[in-house]
C-alpha cells in the first residue's frame, strides 16, 4: 500500500486505573486502514474490541484514557485534539453505528428530525434540501416508502428498520470512516443478513471505510476483506478474511476458527449417532400445544361494553415427539415462541390448549402430573449469570433440586453428591464452598448443568444454553453436554437461534415460526433439503465462515 | 475435552471472613471517603456516650436523692454553690446537662433503633409479599402505603399514638409511653421499605434461578425467604440506616410536642422541650446542648447512610 492510509492507530494504550493497579483494556496494538476498506475486528468478550472503536472516536468513559500511542485520520493526529474539535469530527468525518439501535435514537424526536439535524450540522444545506437528502439515505437503506416514514417516531420501526436509519444516520454527514460496533448482534438471524448488506452496499457507494467489529466470524467474513484477531487488549493476527480462516498461523486463532460451528457438515459423518431405538416409544410427546397471552385485560367497564380482549397467540398447536437419548432441536427467531413451548414443557408456564406427555404421563395432570414431572424434567438456562443467585454458595446451588425432592439423606451424602457432580462437569471439587461471582461464564454454564443433573433427570429443556458465551466456551459446553448425553442416557429439547449449534448438537429439529411449528425433520434432511421456505430462507440467511473460499 | 478437571478459581486458601472484608470495595470506599469516616466516628462516640451512659456519665441526674436545687442554673464550665464541676452547665433542677444528654440519647436511640427494626420488619414482610403475589394482594399493600405515604410521617405517628393513648389505661401509660412511641414511628414508616422491596423483588422473581427452583418444585414461600430476601436486602440496609436517623427525629419531635416520653425519663425531645422555656432569660445552654447533641447524632447516622447508598450502587462508583 503506497497511499497513506485512512486510519492509522500506531501502539495504542487504554488504560482503566481501578484501585491502585491499572487494568489495560487495549495494549499496544497497531494497524491501518485504507480508504473505502472494510476491517473486521474479531475477539471474544473483553478482548478490548470496543474499547479500540471508543478510542478512535474518542469516547473511552473516564477514569479510562489513552496513555499511549498516535491515531491518525487521513495523515492528521486526531487522539490529542481537544474535545471541542474532536466533537467536530464524530458524525462529519467518523460515523457510528451502535449494538442496539434502540438506544442510539432518541425516542422524542422522529427520524426525519433527528437525520436532518445531523445533515445540517455537517452539510452546508437548506431544510428542504436536507429533507430531501434524508428520503434519499432511508431509501437507499431500503426503508420502503421513506418520504412517508420520516414524520415516524423510532418505537414506530421494527429492529432491523432502526438499525438501517442508524446506518443512513451515520452515513449522514458523508464520513470517511464508519465505525460499527456489532451492530446485527441483537438483530434476528434473517434481518442481520440484510442489515450487512445495507452497510456495506452504503458504505462502499458513499465511499466510507468500515471498522467492523463483531464476536461473530460469521459476519465478519461476509462483510469485511480484511481482518484483525484481539484477544486481551493485543492484536494476536492479521490478514485477509481467507487466510485467517483457512490458514490461521497462531494458537490462538487456530483454536477460536476451530470452536466456530457450521451449518454445514464439514466431516461428513453424523456428530452423534442416534443413541436410542428410533423405533422405541418416545420419551416426550406433545399433542396440540397452545398458550395464549391476554394483552390487554378487560376491566369490569369495558366487559360491560363489549370491548374485545387482545390475544396474542404465541404457540398455536404445535406437536412433535422426543426419543429417548436423543436430542430435539428448536430454532426460530425471537418472539417465534420457542422458549414459551419450553416454559410450558417444564411446568413453568400452564398451557392453554393441548398436552405434554411425559412416557405416557401428562405433566399438567395436578398434583400426580407435577410430582412425576418434578423428579424427571430439569432445565438449564440461557444466562449463567441470572440462573445462579448469587449470595448463595455452589454447593448449595447444585444441592437444591436433592434437598427439594429429598432424594439425598443427610448432609455428607449430599455433600459427596455435589462433589461428584462437579468432578463430572469438569469443576474441581472445591468449587462448592465458592459463590457464583468467582466463576468465569463457561464454568457457570457448567455449574447450572451440574445443578440440572442433580436430581437424576431424564429430560432436560435446554434454552439458549450457550448464547451468552464466546464461541470456545461454548464449544466446551457443547462437548460436555454431549458426553454427559451419552453417560446417562439423557434426553435434550434444545433452543437456539444459532443453526449451526443445532446441527452440531440435535438428532431432530423443529423449525418454529410465528408460533406454528412449520418443519420438524431429521437434522440432515432439514439442514440438506428444506422444505418450508422459511426455513430455506432462515439457512441462506446464516453468516456462515464455511462459505469464504 | 478430557477428563482433566479445572481448578477452581483462584487455588489461594479460603480467605478468612476478615481478609475478606479487607479486600472489600465497601472497606475500600470507606477509607477514600472522608464523610464516611469522620460521621462515623461521631456517631460511633455518640452512640458509645449513650450505651455507657450508667458507667461513663458524672452524675446520675434522675436519681432524686443526688440531686440539688442549689445546682440550679449552673452554667457551662463552672463549680456550682455545693461544689459540683458541671461541664456543660446544669438545667434548673441542678441535673448535669452532660449526664441528662448520655441518658437521653440513650433513650432516644433505643426508640429509634426499635422503630427502624419494626418498620424494616413490616415493610420486607409486605413488600416481599406483594412483590411476589402481585394482583390484588398487591394492589391492596401499595395502596395502603400510597395512601400512608400522602400524610407526613409525624401525624401517622401522632394519630396512632392518640389511639394508643385511647385504649391504655391511664395508670400504665407512663409505662407504655416508649412502647406506644416505638410502634406510632415504627407504623409510619414502614411504607418506604415495602415499596423499595416490592421494586427488587419483582426483578428477582423473574430472574432465572427463582425459575430454576419453581421447576424443582420448592414451596413459593421457600423461595421468597431462601433466594428472594437476600438479594434485596441491600438496598434496605439503606433505607434502615437513614430511617435510623429519621426515627431519632420523629421521636424528638414527638416528646418535643409532649406526647412522647415523660419529663421523669426524658428523651432529647424532652430536654429540648424543657430547656426552651429558659432560652430567653439567659440560661442558653439548656436548650443548645441537647439540641447540638440531637443534630449530630441525626446528622452522622444521616451522611453514614449516603454513603453507603452510594458505595453499594456501581454505578457511582470510581
Amino acid at each position: 500500500m503506497t497511499e497513506t492510509p485512512l486510519l492509522s492507530v500506531r501502539d495504542l494504550v487504554v488504560e482503566f486505573p481501578r484501585r491502585g493497579e491499572t487494568f489495560r483494556a487495549v495494549d499496544g496494538i497497531s494497524f491501518d486502514i485504507a480508504p473505502g476498506e472494510i476491517l473486521g475486528v474479531v475477539g471474544e468478550s473483553g478482548a478490548g474490541k470496543s474499547m479500540t472503536g471508543a478510542a478512535i472516536i474518542g469516547l473511552i468513559e473516564p477514569p479510562g484514557r489513552i496513555t499511549r500511542g498516535e491515531i491518525h485520520l487521513a495523515g492528521s493526529r486526531i487522539d490529542n485534539l481537544p474535545e471541542a474539535k474532536r466533537e467536530r469530527l464524530r458524525g462529519k468525518r467518523i460515523g457510528m453505528v451502535f449494538q442496539d439501535p434502540l438506544t442510539s435514537l432518541n425516542p422524542l424526536f422522529t427520524i426525519g428530525r433527528q437525520l436532518t439535524e445531523t445533515i445540517r450540522r455537517h452539510l452546508p444545506l437548506t431544510p428542504a434540501e436536507a429533507r430531501q437528502r434524508a428520503v434519499d439515505l432511508l431509501t437507499e437503506a431500503g426503508i420502503p416508502r421513506a418520504g412517508e416514514r420520516l414524520d415516524s417516531y423510532p418505537h414506530q420501526f421494527s429492529g432491523g428498520m432502526r438499525q438501517r436509519v442508524v446506518i443512513a444516520l451515520a452515513i449522514a454527514g458523508e464520513p470517511e470512516l464508519v465505525i460499527a460496533d456489532e451492530p446485527t448482534s441483537a438483530l434476528d438471524v434473517s434481518v442481520q443478513a440484510q442489515i450487512i448488506a445495507v452497510l456495506k452496499r452504503l458504505c462502499t457507494s458513499h465511499g466510507a471505510a468500515v471498522l467492523l467489529i463483531s464476536h461473530d466470524m460469521g459476519v465478519i467474513a461476509e462483510t469485511a476483506a480484511r481482518v484483525v484477531v484481539m484477544h486481551h487488549g493485543r492484536i494476536v493476527e492479521t490478514g485477509s478474511v481467507g487466510d485467517i480462516i483457512k490458514r490461521p498461523r497462531e494458537p490462538y486463532t487456530v483454536r477460536l476458527i476451530e470452536a466456530i460451528p457450521s451449518i454445514r457438515r464439514l466431516h461428513g459423518a453424523p456428530a452423534t449417532a442416534p443413541a436410542g431405538v428410533p423405533d422405541a416409544a418416545p420419551l416426550v410427546e406433545v399433542r396440540g400445544l397452545s398458550r395464549d397471552f391476554v394483552l390487554t385485560r378487560r376491566g369490569p367497564l369495558q366487559r360491560l361494553l363489549g370491548r374485545k380482549e387482545e390475544v396474542l397467540h404465541a404457540v398455536k398447536d404445535v406437536s412433535f415427539t422426543v426419543a429417548r437419548g436423543t436430542t430435539f432441536g428448536l430454532v426460530g427467531e425471537s418472539g417465534s415462541g420457542k422458549s414459551t413451548c419450553a416454559w410450558t414443557m417444564v411446568g413453568l408456564l400452564r398451557p392453554t390448549a393441548g398436552t405434554v406427555l411425559l412416557s405416557g404421563h401428562d405433566i399438567w395432570d395436578g398434583r400426580e402430573g407435577e410430582r412425576y414431572r418434578r423428579r424427571r424434567v430439569q432445565m438449564i438456562f440461557q444466562d449463567p449469570y441470572a440462573s445462579l443467585n448469587p449470595r448463595w454458595r455452589v454447593g448449595d446451588i447444585i444441592a437444591e433440586p436433592m434437598r427439594a425432592l429429598k432424594l439425598a439423606e443427610g448432609r455428607s451424602e449430599t455433600e459427596d453428591r455435589v462433589a461428584e457432580l462437579l468432578r463430572r462437569v469438569r469443576l474441581d471439587p472445591a468449587a462448592l464452598r465458592r459463590f457464583p461471582h468467582e466463576f468465569s461464564g463457561g464454568q457457570r454454564q457448567r455449574i447450572a448443568i451440574a445443578r440440572a443433573l442433580s436430581s437424576r433427570p431424564e429430560f432436560i429443556v435446554c434454552d439458549e444454553p450457550t448464547s451468552a458465551l464466546d464461541v470456545s466456551v461454548q464449544a466446551q459446553v457443547l462437548d460436555l453436554m454431549q458426553e454427559l448425553q451419552r453417560e446417562f442416557g439423557l434426553t435434550y429439547l434444545l433452543i437456539s437461534h444459532n443453526l449451526a449449534v443445532v446441527r452440531q448438537m440435535a438428532d431432530h429439529v423443529g423449525v418454529m415460526h410465528r408460533g406454528a411449528l412449520v418443519e420438524e425433520r431429521p437434522v440432515d434432511a432439514l439442514f440438506d433439503d428444506p422444505k418450508h421456505e422459511y426455513t430455506q430462507m432462515l439457512l441462506a440467511a446464516v453468516p456462515d465462515i464455511s462459505r469464504v473460499a | 475435552m478430557t477428563d482433566a478437571v479445572e481448578p477452581a478459581p483462584q487455588s489461594a486458601p479460603q480467605p478468612t471472613r476478615f481478609q475478606r472484608f479487607a479486600r472489600s470495595d465497601l472497606l475500600w470506599s470507606y477509607l477514600r471517603s472522608p464523610v464516611a469516616i469522620v460521621s462515623s466516628i461521631v456517631a460511633t462516640v455518640l452512640i458509645l456516650a449513650a450505651i455507657l451512659a450508667p458507667w461513663l456519665a458524672p452524675y446520675t441526674p434522675f436519681d432524686p436523692a443526688t440531686l440539688n436545687l442549689m445546682d440550679g442554673f449552673t452554667p457551662p464550665d463552672s463549680t456550682s454553690f455545693a461544689g459540683h464541676y458541671f461541664l456543660l452547665g446544669a438545667d434548673n433542677q441542678g441535673r448535669d446537662m452532660l449526664s441528662t444528654i448520655m441518658y437521653g440519647s440513650r433513650l432516644s436511640l433505643f426508640v429509634g433503633f426499635s422503630a427502624t427494626v419494626l418498620a424494616a420488619g413490616l415493610g420486607v414482610g409486605l413488600g416481599l409479599i406483594a412483590g411476589y403475589l402481585g394482583g390484588f394482594v398487591d394492589a391492596a399493600i401499595m395502596r395502603i402505603a400510597d395512601i400512608q405515604l400522602s400524610f407526613p410521617a409525624i401525624l401517622i405517628a401522632l394519630l396512632i399514638f392518640g389511639i394508643a393513648r385511647g385504649l391504655i389505661p391511664p395508670a400504665q401509660q407512663q409505662n407504655a409511653a416508649v412502647w406506644v412511641l416505638i410502634i406510632a414511628i415504627g407504623l409510619a414508616n414502614w411504607a418506604q421499605f415495602a415499596r423499595t422491596v416490592r421494586g427488587a423483588t419483582l426483578v428477582e422473581r423473574r430472574r432465572e434461578y427463582v425459575a430454576a427452583a419453581r421447576i424443582m418444585g420448592v414451596r413459593p414461600i421457600s423461595i421468597l425467604f431462601r433466594h428472594v430476601l437476600p438479594n434485596v436486602l441491600g438496598p434496605v440496609l439503606v433505607i434502615a440506616t437513614i430511617g435510623l436517623a429519621l426515627a431519632i427525629i420523629e421521636e424528638a419531635t414527638l416528646s418535643y410536642l409532649g406526647v412522647g416520653v415523660p419529663p421523669t425519663q426524658p428523651s432529647l425531645g424532652t430536654l429540648i422541650r424543657t430547656g426552651q422555656q429558659f432560652m430567653f432569660s439567659g440560661e442558653w445552654w439548656i436548650v443548645l446542648f441537647p439540641a447540638v447533641a440531637l443534630v449530630l447524632l441525626a446528622l452522622s447516622v444521616n451522611l453514614l447512610g449516603d454513603w453507603l447508598r452510594d458505595a453499594l450502587n456501581p454505578k457511582l462508583r470510581r
